[in-house]
């Protein structure tokens, strides 16, 4: 950081694009600033510009759209924690939020920031994942859908072009007789960075798997789909043999790392328990 | 007569309405900002120091060990701590310049333009290697120091033994995690250095800038700011941080603030001694200890600081609260090429409380004794003779505090009822524990004889009195119990005692406060102290006043019933006569205690205080993470002087080290640490935090200040082994390595599944 | 950038660089040095103020975010320099020890009272689990927080 920084707060989109469509390496988007300004702080950013979308009222709002709940890039944890749309469309959206930093960071966290962030341990991501999330992406040449599975290529790299701004993520609602879960195994029980999460969706129709999704952060470069083990379940009619050979395909299906948070043999054996847990419940 | 009352905090009014001001609080003109610039390799020789010309250097202060005018060390026990490296790295984060500018930001910006180049050594990075001399870096065998205590016959004692058990105990390093950070101002005078800031012992660092800067008694003038917390990480470490700011401040001859954010603050400063405690135990089958030989090795780090004393203590508590007559403890604390280790809360015994109660949880297994009753065999007792030979003669609460814990947790109701609820499958595990701990309170052996801590009283214009004393307030309630005790014993108000700032040119060397050592041994100065002021201020009543049988009573002077004077107004009077009353005491040892330091024997301790914990954890099975649910405590501290503070001693001091038995862990690549900041270095949060419930026991030590001994270090003893027994007792792993992380206890339960499978056993194991 | 805010009620203008924390606005400008620093990264709560109704912790807020902002610090708890009831509880109870976490704690527990004046002790403990204590071990801060609640109709800022 040098005394000459040069901080741009655009009053509106265009205003906002303008800037991006002049964007260089060392230029920031600034929101919530929970995660920036660890950085900045720490001296670690080179920035010397810094594009603050903090005032954009566009990017906030949580609207249900029939098929989807339309959540502005810019809303909080704390609102979607008590917002009445989320709660009854998307409960484990409100539980990964709840589980995120501690209240301070929930008023200003936001669920574009978690998402352009790109961790793998980033708590909404696997909800996002189960729920057909899909990313509206803005810019001066016009908006763009993609589809939140197809957002990431690599460890902390996205699809995010210099000039898009992250606008809206589209969340599918959870349907009549499906079942949800997330869980999240930190360090601590406040303040904890995740070390396993998973979040899952399915619907049983006697004893037949009719539809599975599930989800996982901090096992992988980014977050992923279990697809290999979501293919084991699909259509097959649940089971105790059924879920052992699940616990055994999610193991081999995650690439964990020992890391300063926690080991490789933990995060395996916990994700197959927690898959397990979940499958259990449906029965 | 405010002794045993929860009167309000001295200095807790501006501590809640924001204005306290702490070290970063103080801006003064003309104040230029320091930085430290350290070594990022953990050994090796300086090559060069080069400043890169691409940066503006005129407006920066630069200092380096030539321009320390007097000794280049950090005075302490031994002197071979550098204040600033020469060519010689011991450790990364040894500092080795120091840069000063007009704003925190330029400073930074600065120190990006410094590359120094390193010429590598072969460091050591642990215990076995440092043993092992891979390679040799200290002396001729990397051992700072050896310590032997005997007792009784070791060989007989086993020949005695039904049984022989074995076990080798882990603990790790631990950050103090002090919430405010280190940070002091230094301002430079005419011949004089004033250094002000964060510490917990103003007289450590005076003596240690007399010998940097030259300087004598008056010219250096240390004084504590109000501080955000110790630890004992503000023990010795101040002196360096203090050495620094000073340093600048005479090269630029402007006052300097250096202020340490998180990441410095973990990375650089004292930590824990980590260590292995390895006990081999021969018992009788009904339980009784027969034959204690242990064996312990605490790290160091790089320079010696005050390892030599934490291993002391460290070894005279190794054995734990029970008798046994043939004892054997050798200790070694070892060098290697990490930030030195300092004091810590429990300064050794924390570390062998965890292996002597697990050692006795795992005896009681093996017996297939309760754990409890096991206890209760082995306890020491008034009367009893602990392993360096001294008798027990006073204020021992271990049958009251053991008596009143297990009480208050209904610990065998819940122990049977937990068994049967884990019986079903599927639920969480609930596990019940408990532990039995001591604490030798202030100074080990003749420490405090030496020190002999002074302590005084003065009385001011205004017609109060004023506490003289070098004992600092780092949250414990220093001044709140100087101002009950001075004033119960004196008979005056609690509102008319006041507290001088610890500041040296004002106030005498009371000892550092540190050893649980404040109350029991500065208190007691200062209640002989405000006893001989008592007596003056009485006698002169009586002579103004014509009368006999003068008391001074609630700030009243009152003879025959009737009221004479105000205490104020006397105090006044006497000062308008004589100018001036001031009265100093020093510290003497009680009566009959004595200490062989050749032989390690003797009375190791003026007194012990006694505590039991009883945890109760929940594990979750699936996920192996644990929640510490409750702790109940029993704690006998002689005399609570102000029973909320000792409340908040307690409370604090075992969520602290319940943090230190689940939680906290330090992560290195050679010799850094990788873990530096709030988000990965956990303590525990107030969702961590398990109910508590606190048990204050009086047995009062006849030689303390109304009785009371020391409570500031005892709660760290107990909480780590209480949860690991909690833990063992819920799942049957047997975990003997700290912290019990859900990974550790992961791995022990699948090892003793594995085993269990093996051996076909339906006991549990251990390994 | 030039800024206007409320702080404790007084209307401020500063012209500072818009990427300044406010942390350090309010230690620096304003000399308001009640709210601490203990981590710079969001993690200990020293740095909580109240920002339009919501604890925040400072150190991680970029001051061009502030235009027109309503903030009360630690120093606008008290009313006419005496101790408010959440105040008083904390002395009473033995809240406060150190003291360097104290009003980051006083801060997060009136942002709780004036939206949930009588919570209970789990919500009082979910309000401060983002403000670390390291003296107190939080039992004595969350019995200061629940008699403060019970004992009056406390009064919003």
């Amino acid at each position: 950081m040098t005394a000459t920084e040069i901080t741009h707060s655009p009053k509106t989109l265009a205003e906002t694009y303008a800037l991006l469509a002049d964007r260089h390496e060392n230029c920031r988007i600034i929101a919530g600033g929970t995660d920036l300004m660890v950085l900045h702080n720490a001296q670690m950013l080179q920035s010397t510009e810094y594009i603050d979308i903090w005032g954009l009222d566009e990017l906030r709002g949580v609207t249900d759209e029939t098929d989807w709940i339309r959540i502005g890039a810019l809303t909080t944890y704390s609102e979607l924690i008590n917002s009445p749309v989320i709660r009854r469309a998307i409960p484990p959206l409100v539980e990964a939020s709840k589980t995120i930093g501690a209240v301070q960071i929930q008023n200003r966290g936001t669920i574009g920031g978690n998402i352009v962030n790109a961790s793998p341990a980033g708590d909404t991501l696997p909800v996002l994942a189960v729920f057909d999330a899909e990313i509206e992406l803005g810019s001066g040449r016009g908006r763009r859908l993609v589809d939140f599975n197809q957002f990431y290529t690599a460890y902390r790299e996205t699809v995010l072009e210099p000039d898009e701004l992250l606008l809206a993520v589209r969340v599918a609602k959870l349907r009549e007789g499906e079942s949800s879960f997330f869980y999240k195994a930190g360090t601590r029980r406040a303040q904890a960075i995740s070390k396993v999460v998973i979040a899952a969706r399915a619907s049983l129709k006697n004893h037949v798997i009719e539809s599975i999704k599930i989800a996982l952060g901090s096992v992988a470069a980014t977050v992923i789909r279990a697809r290999i083990t979501e293919g084991l379940l699909l259509n097959s009619s649940l089971s105790n043999e059924l879920i052992e050979e699940a616990r055994r395909t999610i193991s081999m299906e995650i690439m964990p790392i020992t890391d300063v948070r926690s080991t490789e043999h933990y995060r395996r054996t916990v994700t197959a328990n927690l898959l397990a847990k979940f499958l259990r419940q449906l029965i | 007569m405010p002794i045993g009352k929860n009167v309000s905090r001295k200095e807790g009014a501006e501590k809640l309405n924001g204005e306290a001001r702490y070290v970063d609080d103080i801006v003064l003109e003309g104040m230029l900002y320091g930085k430290t610039i350290r070594s990022t390799v953990p050994r090796g020789l300086i090559k060069s120091v080069k400043f890169d010309s691409a940066y503006d250097w005129s407006g920066i202060v630069i200092a380096d060990y030539r321009d320390i005018p007097g000794n280049n060390f950090v005075a302490l026990i031994v002197n071979d701590q550098p204040l600033l490296a020469q060519s010689e790295i011991r450790h990364c984060e040894e500092p080795i310049l120091l840069i000063a500018a007009e704003t925190k930001q330029e400073v930074q910006q600065a120190a990006r333009y410094i590359r120094i180049e390193y010429e590598e050594l072969p460091p050591v990075l642990t215990i076995d290697d440092s043993l092992k001399c891979e390679p040799k870096i200290y002396g001729d065998d990397n051992i700072y120091k050896r310590l032997c205590i005997s007792r009784g016959d070791l060989v007989a004692g086993f020949r005695d033994a039904d049984l022989i058990i074995e076990g080798e105990y882990r603990v790790p390093h631990q950050e103090q995690l002090y919430i405010e950070t280190q940070g002091m101002i230094a301002i430079p005078g005419k011949g004089t250095m004033t250094v002000m800031g964060s510490m917990q012992c103003p007289y450590y660092v005076h003596r240690a800038l007399k010998q940097s800067f030259n300087l004598s008694d008056e010219q250096a003038i240390v004084i504590q700011t109000t501080t955000g917390g110790g630890f004992g990480g503000k023990e010795e470490y101040p002196s360096m941080i203090a050495g620094h700011a000073a340093l600048l401040a005479l090269k630029s001859q402007r006052p300097v603030k250096m202020i340490y954010d998180r990441a410095e603050d973990i990375a650089a400063t004292t930590k824990r001694h980590p260590g292995i405690i390895r006990h081999r135990t021969g018992v009788k089958r009904n339980g009784r200890l027969v034959a204690s030989e242990i064996d312990i090795i605490f790290d160091g780090g790089a320079y010696v600081t005050l390892t030599p004393v934490v291993l002391s203590r460290g070894s005279i508590h190794s054995p734990g609260p029970y008798a046994c007559d043939h004892v054997c403890i050798n200790a070694r604390a070892v060098a290697t090429n990490t930030p030195p280790n300092g004091a810590f809360r429990g300064f050794g015994a924390p570390q062998v409380a965890f292996a002597y109660e697990m050692q006795m949880e795992k005896i009681a297994v093996t017996l297939g004794l309760d754990p409890l009753e096991l206890r209760r065999i082995n306890m020491l007792r008034e009367g009893d003779i602990t392993a360096t030979g001294q008798r027990l003669n006073w204020s021992v609460g271990s049958e009251d505090v053991m008596t009143a814990a297990v009480e208050k947790s209904n610990y065998l109701a819940k122990r049977e009822q937990y068994r049967i609820d884990n019986e079903s499958i599927g639920s969480k595990r609930r596990g019940i524990g408990l532990s039995f701990f001591f604490h030798g309170a202030a100074f080990t052996g003749s420490g405090e004889e030496k020190m002999k801590a002074k302590a005084g009283l003065e009385v001011t214009p205004e017609g109060k009195v004023r506490v003289l004393s070098g004992s600092t307030e780092i949250g414990q309630g220093t001044q709140t119990i100087f101002g009950q005790i001075v004033s119960s014993e004196m008979g005056i108000e609690f509102q008319q005692v006041e507290i001088e700032v610890p500041d040296t040119s004002r106030v005498p060397d009371s000892g550092p406060t540190v050893a649980s050592r404040t109350c029991m041994i500065v208190g007691r100065v200062l209640q002989l102290a405000a006893r001989e002021i008592k007596e003056k201020l009485i006698l002169f009543t009586a002579e103004r006043h014509g009368e006999a049988n003068v008391n001074l009573i609630d700030g009243r002077y009152i003879a025959n019933g009737k009221v004479l004077a105000g205490f104020s107004q006397v105090a006044r009077e006497y000062l308008s006569i004589h100018g001036e009353l001031r009265v100093f005491a020093n510290y003497v040892n009680p009566p009959g205690i004595s200490w062989n330091e050749d032989t390690y024997s003797g009375d190791a301790y003026p007194v012990y205080s006694w505590g039991v914990d009883v945890a109760e954890v929940e594990v979750d099975p699936e996920t192996y993470e644990i929640k510490l649910v409750k702790i109940t405590t029993a704690q006998d501290v002689g005399r609570a002087i102000h029973p909320l503070l000792v409340e908040g001693q307690i409370e604090g001091g075992t969520l602290q080290a319940a943090g230190y038995g689940l939680l906290e862990e330090l992560h290195w690549d050679r010799g850094r640490i990788v873990n530096n900041r709030l988000t990965n270095y956990i303590i525990p949060t107030s969702l961590d935090a398990p109910e508590m419930e606190t048990i204050i026991i009086e047995k009062e030590y006849p030689h303390g200040p109304f009785g009371a001994k020391g409570v500031g270090e005892l709660p760290m003893d107990g909480p780590a082994p209480a949860i690991a027994a909690a833990v063992f007792n819920a799942t049957g792993a047997f975990i003997s390595e700290l912290p019990v992380t859900p990974e550790r206890l992961h791995a022990a339960m699948e090892k003793r599944d594995y085993e269990k499978t093996e051996n076909n056993e339906t006991n549990e194991s251990i390994n | 950038m030039k800024i206007a805010m409320k702080v404790n009620s007084h209307q401020v203008e500063i012209d500072v660089n818009g990427m300044k924390r406010l942390l350090d606005v309010l230690r620096e400008d304003l000399r308001l040095t009640g709210t601490k620093e203990g981590c710079g990264e969001g993690e200990c709560g020293a740095c909580s103020v109240i920002i339009d109704g919501r604890v925040i912790n400072s150190c991680l807020v970029p001051v061009c975010q502030m235009q027109e902002a309503t903030i009360t610090t630690v120093e606008g708890i008290a009313k006419d320099g005496r101790l408010d009831p959440l105040q008083q509880a904390f002395l009473l109870f033995g809240g406060a020890q150190c003291g360097i976490c104290t009003p980051g704690m006083l801060i997060a527990a009136r942002a709780l009272l004036d939206i949930n004046p009588n919570p209970t002790t789990e919500e009082i403990r979910e309000s401060i689990a983002g403000n670390l204590c390291r003296c107190t071990g939080y039992t004595k801060i969350i019995e200061a927080i629940e008699h403060a609640a019970n004992s009056t109709s406390d009064r919003s800022i």
